[in-house]
């Protein structure tokens, strides 16, 4: 089972990070998705998977998940949201500026210092 | 008055600068009594302050600040710092009445005055600053303050380069003083002064004190303009004449002069302050003494002038005997007051005559009688004239030269060689000035027919002839307290007797005076001589051509190195970070020891068999993760494979007894889903060219390394065994948080501080799309599903109404019972800003959003200020923030309603997670459609993105 869930984060991580190296704002979005679940799980693993029940601090409950990671990774989740809507509006307005979806900038003329 | 006062002298110039402004409303005059009374202010605190300074004790007020860095804000007034305060308000105080006839209607008056006092606070943060940091600091003030006031007319390109020179030099100096100081920190083990000053021989002795000395005194020379740094301050002159009259004279050259007093006893006393010190004064008496002759404005004169006099200061201090010590001191008193005159007589000229070239401005001794007096007496000082301070320093210059025992032989005679020499160079370029300007026949085409100055503008300058005279006249009755005051404090009151007389009687040094005045004169005599010489054979090292030449050499190699290290490229970027990364860890397990068991990667856990659902989610995410990747051009196939992915990954949340997880990621999901889908219209479906085949290459590489390495991390960490710091969570979630979901309690209660910063960096978000998107048009690339007849299906619209309440029913009761079950309120938000979406999705955009009234940026306010004053609330009873307090509500029939604090601050990240949701999707939802002929016009509405995106 650990080697599965190993090669699932290994899994995620690659295609993201292939697809982050992309030239299109698309793949880049998608990409930092695909790092962005490897890396919750990841922290969700630091608590360890032997848990038998959720962290509900039930009276008599034993085998209790560890609540930590959890507590971070559901914050990290839903401001993981955050950060794609923000890169979407980017890319948006990237179109809107330039009229194309291309991640680099054209490249612009170099700052002229003035002269003497 | 108590030391406590002391940092008020300091601070007084900064305080003035807000009152300038208020009265730039009431005329130039009101501007310039309020700056004048900020200088006088502050000499009326020393005046209150100086019974025992001048009784030889050190003032020291000291109040801890950054103390674990060594930097307190820490004060001290000694003799030394008593004479540069004197000088920076005194001459501060005429330069002030000066400028206000000086500068012009149009000159701006009040902003000059406030970068002037800004410099003024500057200075004397420098000379009463006890910890050295924040005398560096202060330092720094001067350098940049500086700037400003030589860039003053910055419409002229002159004083824009000669201001960045001014800086680069000053600057750099500051940095290698910066490094010097921190070194000298470390070796006497405080930045205090008065420990410093104690540990001498201790820092004589210790094995880093030539490369701190060499630094320290790198941003000394600097400063004091000593060859080879001297050639920013003649460019200086670009500035207005108070400028120069003030910094030139006065403060910002002596602060590195006075910074050699400051460290004299710590650092003085070796053979490499002797070689580096007299050496490098003793070249900058000469070089300038030489050059100032050589100019024709009459402010470049002045200029190096200045240099070689400030090339004399140092030389004595370099020479190491209390007594040279003592002169040096005396020499920067006279040198201030009688330049600062000189330079007044200059900027009188310069405006009375519209030009400087002493080869057009002649014989306005007859135009301007009075200024030219006051012009000829300074002179002389600057000569070293009898009767006159001048006279009286030059005199203990050379019998210090004389008197210094370091040499034997033919040795003896190099100092006093030096200095005669000096003493010849600088009477002829003072004859020069009087003679050239006074008299020497009449004025060559001047732009204006020069005339007495208004009666107040010769003010100032008549004070300090009066001053140059009557130190000449009566030094010991007039100056004797200062310099024994101020000298006292540089050696430590370890003070030879100072006895200043006019008269010593007929010896040596009077034969060099002398031989320099008669010498001067001949040398002057004989001048053309010099000039055709010199503009024979002479380099210009001075010149600003030059200067800019290299620097923008510098500029343009550092421009071309950039230019091939940063491509802008996102990928490059992102691929020097994580082939760091990778190598790095790379490195960490292969050098990691065998016996850490660093190399195998497997811990000592045992490994938990593999069951078919995981296994078939396995495959699932293989898939989607897959598919995602491999169907990235075809982005709405790529969406689809990516939310299987997410799903499997919710799974495994469930699958791992994490419900509050898995509910999140699902409910987030749903709203990433649409997001992308909104998006999706308005991307192009042509862009730029793929990666090159080398690009495809080291990324695959990159997403190989990277991926096997997560896989790596994941393994090595799952099967090692490990000790939760949550006991005390679950042990407390319960009794202290007043809930039994712990997740929730961490979120809310222990942890809330983390949680109100994440949902502020949530509400950041969304206000950036907001910002970013608000106003934008794009052309849409999908073609609208305008006439489709069931663009809004009836079924859908039909079904959705009433589920609005029913979705709202179960978000309620989600947050409800999250502080002890599943839920909460960032998953009820998630759920109710997935109803109102469902809404706009049914109904389209102008439907529901005549019925949805809210306004979501309020809404996420709300939020974030519920959440805070939650917090804000307990500190009112008295608790730290965010502690929070629960009840219980006997609510028969049901069970009783646990009432907790927290359950308010949970209402706060409801609103916050509902108003970012909507307001992202909603943003996107109405961006304007740019091409209306390839669109139905319509700004409305979800789009359809089911017509195939082919990418």
């Amino acid at each position: 089972m650990e080697l599965l869930l190993a090669l699932g984060v290994g899994l995620l991580t690659g295609c993201g990070v292939w697809l982050v190296l992309a030239s299109r704002t698309f793949a880049v979005i998608l990409g930092l998705t695909l790092i962005g679940y490897a890396v919750n799980l990841l922290i969700f693993f630091g608590g360890r998977i032997g848990a038998k029940a959720p962290p509900l601090a039930l009276p008599g409950a034993t085998g209790l998940a560890d609540p930590l990671p959890q507590a971070l990774v559901l914050t990290a989740i839903v401001i993981g949201f955050g950060m794609v809507a923000y890169f979407v509006a980017l890319a948006l307005r990237g179109v809107g500026d330039s009229g194309s979806d291309a991640v680099d900038l054209p490249a612009a003329a170099p700052d002229r210092e003035e002269g003497p | 008055m108590p030391p406590s006062f002391l940092p008020l002298i300091v601070l007084l110039p900064f305080l003035a600068m807000p009152l300038l402004l208020l009265a730039d409303r009431l005329g130039r005059r009101t501007v310039a009594l309020v700056a004048g009374a900020a200088m006088l202010g502050g000499l009326g605190l020393l005046a209150a302050l100086a019974a025992p300074v001048l009784a030889g004790e050190a003032l020291v007020l000291w109040r801890p600040w950054l103390s674990d860095w060594g930097l307190d804000l820490s004060f001290r007034l000694d003799g030394l710092g008593l004479l540069f305060t004197l000088l920076i308000d005194g001459i501060g105080a005429l330069i002030v009445l000066y400028a206000y006839y000086y500068m012009g209607e149009d000159d701006r008056l009040t902003r000059f005055l406030m970068t002037l006092l800004a410099f003024a606070g500057g200075m004397l943060g420098v000379v009463l600053a006890e910890n050295l940091l924040l005398m560096l600091l202060f330092w720094e003030v001067t350098s940049l303050t500086s700037f400003l006031l030589i860039a003053y007319k910055w419409q002229y390109h002159d004083s824009r380069i000669a201001a960045r020179m001014a800086l680069a030099v000053t600057g750099g100096g500051g940095l290698a003083l910066l490094a010097g100081l921190l070194m000298l920190g470390h070796i006497a083990g405080s930045f205090e002064l008065s420990v410093i000053l104690d540990r001498g021989d201790l820092i004589r002795q210790h094995r880093l004190y030539e490369p701190m000395l060499v630094l320290v005194l790198l941003g000394a020379f600097t400063k004091s303009a000593q060859v080879p740094f001297h050639f920013w301050l003649p460019n200086a002159m670009a500035a207005p004449t108070p400028v120069s009259a003030y910094l030139h004279s006065a403060t910002m050259v002596k602060a590195g002069v006075f910074l050699l007093a400051r460290l004299y006893p710590a650092l003085a006393n070796t053979e490499l302050w002797f070689l580096l010190v007299t050496g490098t004064g003793a070249v900058t008496l000469l070089l300038g003494a030489y050059l100032a002759l050589l100019k024709h404005d009459f402010k470049g004169l002045l200029a190096y002038s200045t240099i070689s006099h400030l090339g004399l200061i140092t030389m004595l201090f370099g020479l190491d005997t209390p007594m040279s010590a003592v002169a040096a001191v005396f020499h920067i008193i006279n040198h201030a007051v009688f330049k600062a005159s000189l330079f007044m007589v200059a900027g009188v000229i310069d405006k009375q005559c519209g030009s400087r070239d002493m080869r057009r401005i002649n014989g306005l001794a007859r135009y301007m009688p009075v200024t030219a007096v006051l012009g000829i007496v300074a002179a002389g000082a600057m000569a070293g004239v009898p009767f006159l301070n001048g006279f009286l320093s030059k005199e203990m210059f050379f019998q210090e030269t004389i008197a210094y025992p370091g040499f034997t032989g033919y040795g003896t005679f190099l100092l006093p060689a030096i200095a005669t020499l000096a003493g010849i160079l600088s009477v002829a370029y003072s004859a020069r000035f009087v003679h050239d300007v006074f008299f020497n026949g009449e004025p060559v085409d001047l732009p204006k027919t020069p005339g007495p100055p208004p009666r107040f503008m010769r003010l100032p300058m008549e004070v300090l002839v009066a001053i140059v005279v009557i130190v000449g006249v009566a030094p010991q009755v007039s100056v004797g307290w200062l310099l024994k005051a101020a000298a006292g404090a540089v050696l430590l009151g370890d003070l030879p007797p100072i006895k200043l007389a006019v008269w010593h009687g007929f010896n040596l040094p009077l034969v060099m005076s002398i031989v320099a005045l008669g010498g001067g004169l001949f040398y002057y005599w004989s001048r053309d001589r010099v000039f055709t010489l010199h503009e024979r054979y002479a380099l210009d090292f001075s010149s600003p051509v030059a200067f800019e030449r290299a620097y923008n050499g510098a500029a343009a190699s550092a421009r071309r190195a950039l230019a091939v290290l940063d491509r802008r490229q996102l990928a490059q970027y992102l691929g020097l970070f994580l082939g760091l990364g990778v190598a790095g860890g790379a490195y960490a397990w292969g050098s990691a020891p065998a016996s850490s068991a660093g190399a195998p990667l497997a811990g000592p856990l045992p490994l938990t068999p593999v069951d078919p659902v995981s296994a078939f989610a396995f495959v699932l995410l293989a898939i989607g993760v897959g598919g995602a990747t491999w169907f990235v051009r075809q982005r709405l196939l790529a969406i689809i494979f990516m939310s299987v992915a997410g799903l499997v990954v919710s799974m495994a949340f469930i699958r791992f007894a994490a419900p509050d997880l898995a509910l999140t990621q699902l409910s987030v999901e749903l709203a990433t889903i649409m997001l992308m889908l909104l998006a999706l219209r308005f991307l192009p479906q042509t862009g730029p060219a793929e990666r090159s085949r080398n690009g495809r290459f080291a990324g695959a590489l990159l997403a190989a390394g990277a991926g096997l390495g997560a896989a790596a991390v994941t393994f090595a960490m799952l099967t090692r065994p490990f000790a939760t710091i949550s006991g005390y969570h679950i042990a407390n979630a319960k009794p202290l948080g007043g809930g039994t979901n712990v997740v929730n309690v961490i979120l809310v209660d222990f942890r809330g501080f983390d949680t109100l910063g994440e949902i502020a960096v949530l509400a950041m978000a969304a206000l950036g799309v907001h910002a970013m998107l608000h106003g934008v048009r794009l052309r849409a690339f999908v073609a609208n599903a305008e006439a489709d007849a069931d663009r809004y299906p009836i079924m859908l619209r039909m079904l959705m109404q009433p589920m609005l309440p029913l979705a709202l029913a179960v978000a309620t009761y989600i947050f409800l019972r999250g502080h002890n079950l599943p839920g909460g309120g960032f998953i009820a938000g998630l759920i109710a800003a997935i109803a109102y979406v469902l809404q706009y999705m049914a109904g389209g955009f102008a439907f529901a959003s005549a019925r949805v009234r809210l306004d979501f940026v309020a809404l996420i306010g709300a939020g974030i200020v519920i959440a805070a004053l939650t917090g804000v609330a307990s500190m009112l009873f008295g608790f730290p923030f965010l502690k929070s307090a629960y009840t219980y509500l006997p609510a028969p029939p049901l069970d009783d309603i646990g009432l907790a604090s927290s359950l308010v601050f949970d209402s706060g990240i409801f609103l916050v997670v509902v108003g970012t949701i909507l307001l992202v999707l909603t943003e996107l939802g109405r961006i304007e459609v740019k091409d209306a002929t390839a669109d139905g016009g319509s700004s409305e509405g979800l789009p359809r993105p089911a017509t195939a995106v082919q990418g």
